[in-house]
C-alpha cells in the first residue's frame, strides 16, 4: 500500500519540453512512472519522449484521463500553471519550482481551499512509492519498497533519510517532500493522516527544520492519535540546532524568528507529544529501526 | 531583501501614509542644509543603518539647535553602531535621515506580516507602541491584537474598526487608521513585502496619525518583478561574501566556526552544521551549492570557503539527486587546484555516479580524507582540526 500515488497513477507534466521537464520525466519514464503526456503551451499536437504534448491542462486531461500533474515552469509563471491544473481537474499537483513569491503562494492556498484539490510544495523534490510511481527529482535508486512513511521539508535531507531507511532494510511506503516555502500546499499534518490511515505505513520518518510552526501542528496531531489509542511511531529530525537567529538558511521558509521557530523549540515539542527523536542527522535509519522494535515488544 | 527607514517612509507616502517631513544626508554639510530645508525649532538626526535597536543604541539624537545638528551628524556618520542586532563589530553609519521632530501624545504599533500559521498576511498592533515588541507579547499578551485579512475579500472598512476599537482611538485617529491600514495592504501587496512594521505609529497632540519609524522586508522570490525595489539594495549593509555568493547562485551565511562546509540542499547543510556541532566542533558556514549546481559553481563554493581565515578543515556533503557526484569530484579537483589547498578535505559523497565520483577524486593527487555516510564524515573532520591544533 502506499499513499495519494501508486502504479496506476496517470501523470502529465507542465513544463514538459524545457530543460527540466524533458530531464525529469526521462527519469520518471525509466522509473516506470506512467507519465501519459505533457503540457507547453504554443506546442499541442507534437510529440515529446514519445508522449503527446497539449497546449492546455484541459486538453491533457481530456485526452489521457490524467488525475496528477508535476509543474516544472519558472517562478513566474508557477502559480498560473497551479491554477491551471486545479482548474481542469487535476487531483494532486506537484510543484517542483523553486522561488514562487510568496503572495502568490498565499492566493493559490485561498482559491485551493474550497476544491478537493491536493498540492505538494512548491520548491520541493515531489513524492514517490517506491517501484511504482515518481513524480518529482529525487533519485530513484535509493528507494525500496518497505513500510516506513517519509515526509519532509527538505530535499537532500529526504534522501538521507531514505537512504538510511534503505539500508537498514525497513524501505519506505510513500515518501513526500512537502518543500521549504512558508507558505505551501501540503503540511506535515495532511501528510500523518494519510500515513496514519494506511496500514502498510508502520512507522514515521518526519523530518523538519527551523522557522514556523508546522512541527509544532505535527505534534499536536500525534498526540492526539497517541491519546485515542492509535499508535503509529514517529522518528523525527530537526535541521538547523547551529543555525544563527534571524538568518535565512537557504530556504524561505527556514528563519528563526518569532516563539517556536527554533530547533529546540520544536525537538522540546515533538518529544513532549511522544515522538522520538533522532539527534543526529546518521542516525534517521537506525533510530527509526530502535522505535519499531520498540512498538513491536509492546504489542 | 531590508531596506533604509527612509526608503521605507517614501513608499508609505506613495500610499498616502502620513511620515515626518525629511530628508537624507550623507555628510554634516548635507545634514545642515537638510535643516535649513526643513525649517521648524526640533530635529531627529536618525542614523539609518538596516538593524533594529538604533534608538537604545544612541543612532537616534533629538536636536533643538543647528549646532547641535551639528555634532550629532559629526558623531554618527562614519561611526560604529552597535545595536543588539548588528553584533558585537557593528555596522558602519553612512547615512543619515534628518526628520522634523513631532510632538507626541501617544505611541502605537502597527505591522503586516506573512502569517504562516493562517497561510495569509495578518495585522498586529499594539496600545503599547515604542517598545519591543516581542517583549510587549512576552509581557502583556492582552495588549496584543492580530487579526488575518482573508486573500479572497481583502481588505475591507471593518478591519480598521476592529483597529480603531481595539487600539481605543480618539475620534480623528479612528477615521485615519482605516485609510492607513489599507494603504499599508495594498503596499503589500503591490510591492511583494513580507513585513511592514510601523514602531511606533504615534498620535500626535493635534490628535493625527503619523508613523514615525517604519521597518519593510521584501519577499527575494518577488524580487524580479520589483526593479524599483532592488534599486534600493545597500550592499554595504551586507555581507560581502554572502552577496558574492548570491552572484554564484549559491547560498552563504557566514559563521563563527573553523570548519567550512559544502553542501547540497538547505535541509542537508543544516544538519551538516548540526552533526559537526555533535562530534565537538563548530562550522564556520552554512553552504547550500543548490540542487544542479555546474563545475564553476562547485568551484565558486570553494574559493568562498577558503577566503575565511578562520577555516581550518573542510566538510564537503554531497548527495547526489539531480547532481551528479562525478561533476562535483571534478569541481572540487579543479577549484583545489586554483586555490593551494593547505587545510585537511573530507568529502562525502553518495548518490547518483558516486562510484564515478571517488574514482575520480582517488585518481588525483589532492589529499583527500574519504567517507561513505554523514556519521563518518563528521567524525573524520572533527579529528582532522584537532590534530592540526
Amino acid at each position: 500500500m502506499s499513499i495519494l500515488v501508486n502504479r496506476h497513477t496517470k501523470v502529465i507534466c507542465q513544463g514538459f519540453t524545457g530543460k527540466h521537464g524533458t530531464f525529469h520525466s526521462e527519469q520518471a519514464l525509466a522509473y516506470g512512472t506512467q507519465l501519459v503526456g505533457g503540457v507547453t503551451p504554443g506546442k499541442g499536437g507534437k510529440e515529446h519522449l514519445g508522449l503527446p504534448v497539449f497546449d492546455t491542462v484541459e486538453q491533457a486531461v481530456k485526452k489521457t484521463g490524467a488525475t496528477a500533474s508535476v509543474i516544472y515552469v519558472p517562478a513566474g509563471y508557477a502559480a498560473d500553471a497551479i491554477f491551471e491544473a486545479a482548474d481542469a481537474g487535476i487531483e494532486l499537483i506537484v510543484c517542483i519550482t523553486e522561488g514562487i513569491p510568496t503572495l502568490d503562494m498565499v492566493r493559490i492556498k485561498r482559491a485551493l481551499r474550497a476544491t478537493k484539490v491536493r498540492l505538494i510544495g512548491p520548491n520541493c523534490p515531489g513524492i514517490i512509492t517506491p517501484d511504482e510511481c515518481k513524480i518529482g527529482i529525487m533519485p530513484g535508486a535509493i528507494h525500496k519498497p518497505g513500510k516506513i512513511g517519509v515526509v519532509s521539508r527538505s530535499g537532500t535531507l529526504t534522501y538521507e533519510a531514505v537512504a538510511q531507511t534503505t539500508a537498514v532494510g525497513l524501505g519506505q511506503t510513500t515518501c513526500i517532500g512537502i518543500g521549504g516555502d512558508p507558505v505551501k500546499g501540503m503540511n506535515f499534518v495532511d501528510v500523518l493522516e494519510l500515513f496514519w490511515a494506511d496500514e502498510a505505513t508502520k512507522g514515521v520518518l518526519l523530518i523538519g527544520e527551523i522557522g514556523g510552526q508546522d512541527e509544532q501542528e505535527a505534534a499536536e496531531y500525534i498526540a492526539h492519535q497517541y491519546k485515542k489509542g492509535s499508535r503509529k511511531p514517529v522518528v523525527s529530525f530537526i535541521a538547523g540546532m547551529t543555525a544563527p537567529s534571524g538568518r535565512r538558511m537557504g530556504h524561505a521558509g527556514a528563519i528563526i524568528a518569532g516563539a517556536g521557530a527554533s530547533a529546540a523549540e520544536k525537538v522540546e515539542v515533538l518529544r513532549k507529544a511522544g515522538v522520538q527523536i533522532a539527534i543526529s542527522p546518521a542516525e534517521l535509519g537506525s533510530e527509526m529501526a530502535k522505535a519499531l522494535q520498540g512498538t513491536a515488544n509492546l504489542n | 531583501m531590508n531596506i533604509h527607514e527612509y526608503q521605507a517612509k517614501s513608499i508609505l507616502a506613495d500610499y498616502g501614509i502620513p511620515i515626518p517631513r525629511g530628508k537624507v544626508a550623507y555628510t554634516v554639510e548635507e545634514s545642515l542644509k537638510v535643516v535649513s530645508d526643513l525649517g521648524g525649532a526640533l530635529w531627529v538626526v536618525k542614523a539609518q543603518i538596516h538593524a533594529g535597536g538604533r534608538g537604545k543604541a544612541g543612532g537616534v539624537i533629538l536636536c533643538r539647535s543647528v549646532e547641535e545638528v551639528r555634532h550629532a551628524a559629526q558623531k554618527l556618520l562614519g561611526s560604529q553602531l552597535i545595536t543588539h542586532q548588528t553584533g558585537s563589530k557593528g555596522q558602519e553609519v553612512k547615512r543619515l535621515y534628518i526628520e522634523q521632530g513631532c510632538d507626541i501624545a501617544r505611541e502605537l504599533y502597527l505591522s503586516l506580516v506573512v502569517d504562516r500559521v493562517h497561510q495569509c498576511l495578518s495585522f498586529i498592533a499594539s496600545e503599547a507602541g515604542g517598545v519591543d515588541i516581542e517583549e510587549v507579547s512576552a509581557k502583556t499578551p492582552q495588549k496584543i491584537l492580530t487579526f488575518q485579512i482573508d486573500p479572497a475579500s481583502g481588505i475591507q472598512p471593518y478591519h480598521g474598526r476592529k483597529l480603531m476599537y481595539g487600539l481605543g482611538l480618539p475620534e480623528k485617529a479612528a477615521t485615519q487608521v482605516a485609510q492607513l491600514a489599507q494603504g499599508l495592504y495594498q503596499l503589500f501587496q503591490e510591492k511583494d513585502a513580507s513585513l511592514i512594521e510601523i514602531n511606533p505609529l504615534v498620535i500626535t497632540k493635534a490628535g493625527d496619525l503619523v508613523a514615525l519609524d517604519a521597518k519593510m522586508t521584501f519577499d527575494d522570490n518577488g524580487l524580479f518583478r520589483h526593479p524599483e525595489i532592488e534599486e534600493l539594495r545597500d550592499e554595504d549593509e551586507e555581507d560581502a561574501s554572502e552577496i558574492e555568493a548570491n552572484r554564484q547562485g549559491l547560498s552563504y551565511v557566514k559563521l563563527d566556526g573553523n570548519i567550512g562546509c559544502m553542501v547540497n540542499g538547505a535541509g542537508l547543510a543544516m544538519a551538516t552544521m548540526d552533526i559537526i556541532k555533535l562530534n565537538g566542533a563548530s562550522p564556520a558556514n552554512f553552504l547550500d551549492v543548490g540542487g544542479g549546481a555546474s563545475r564553476d559553481k562547485v568551484s565558486a563554493a570553494f574559493k568562498l570557503i577558503l577566503a575565511d581565515a578562520n577555516v581550518e578543515a573542510i566538510l564537503i556533503n554531497i548527495f547526489g539527486g539531480i547532481m551528479r557526484c562525478d561533476t562535483i569530484a571534478e569541481g572540487i579537483i579543479a577549484a583545489a587546484k586554483e586555490v593551494r589547498l593547505t587545510v585537511p578535505m573530507v568529502v562525502r559523497l553518495q548518490g547518483t555516479n558516486e562510484k564515478e565520483g571517488k574514482q575520480i577524486l582517488k585518481e588525483s593527487s589532492l589529499t583527500i580524507i574519504s567517507a561513505d555516510d554523514l556519521g563518518e564524515a563528521a567524525v573524520k573532520v572533527a579529528q582532522a582540526v584537532r590534530e592540526a591544533a
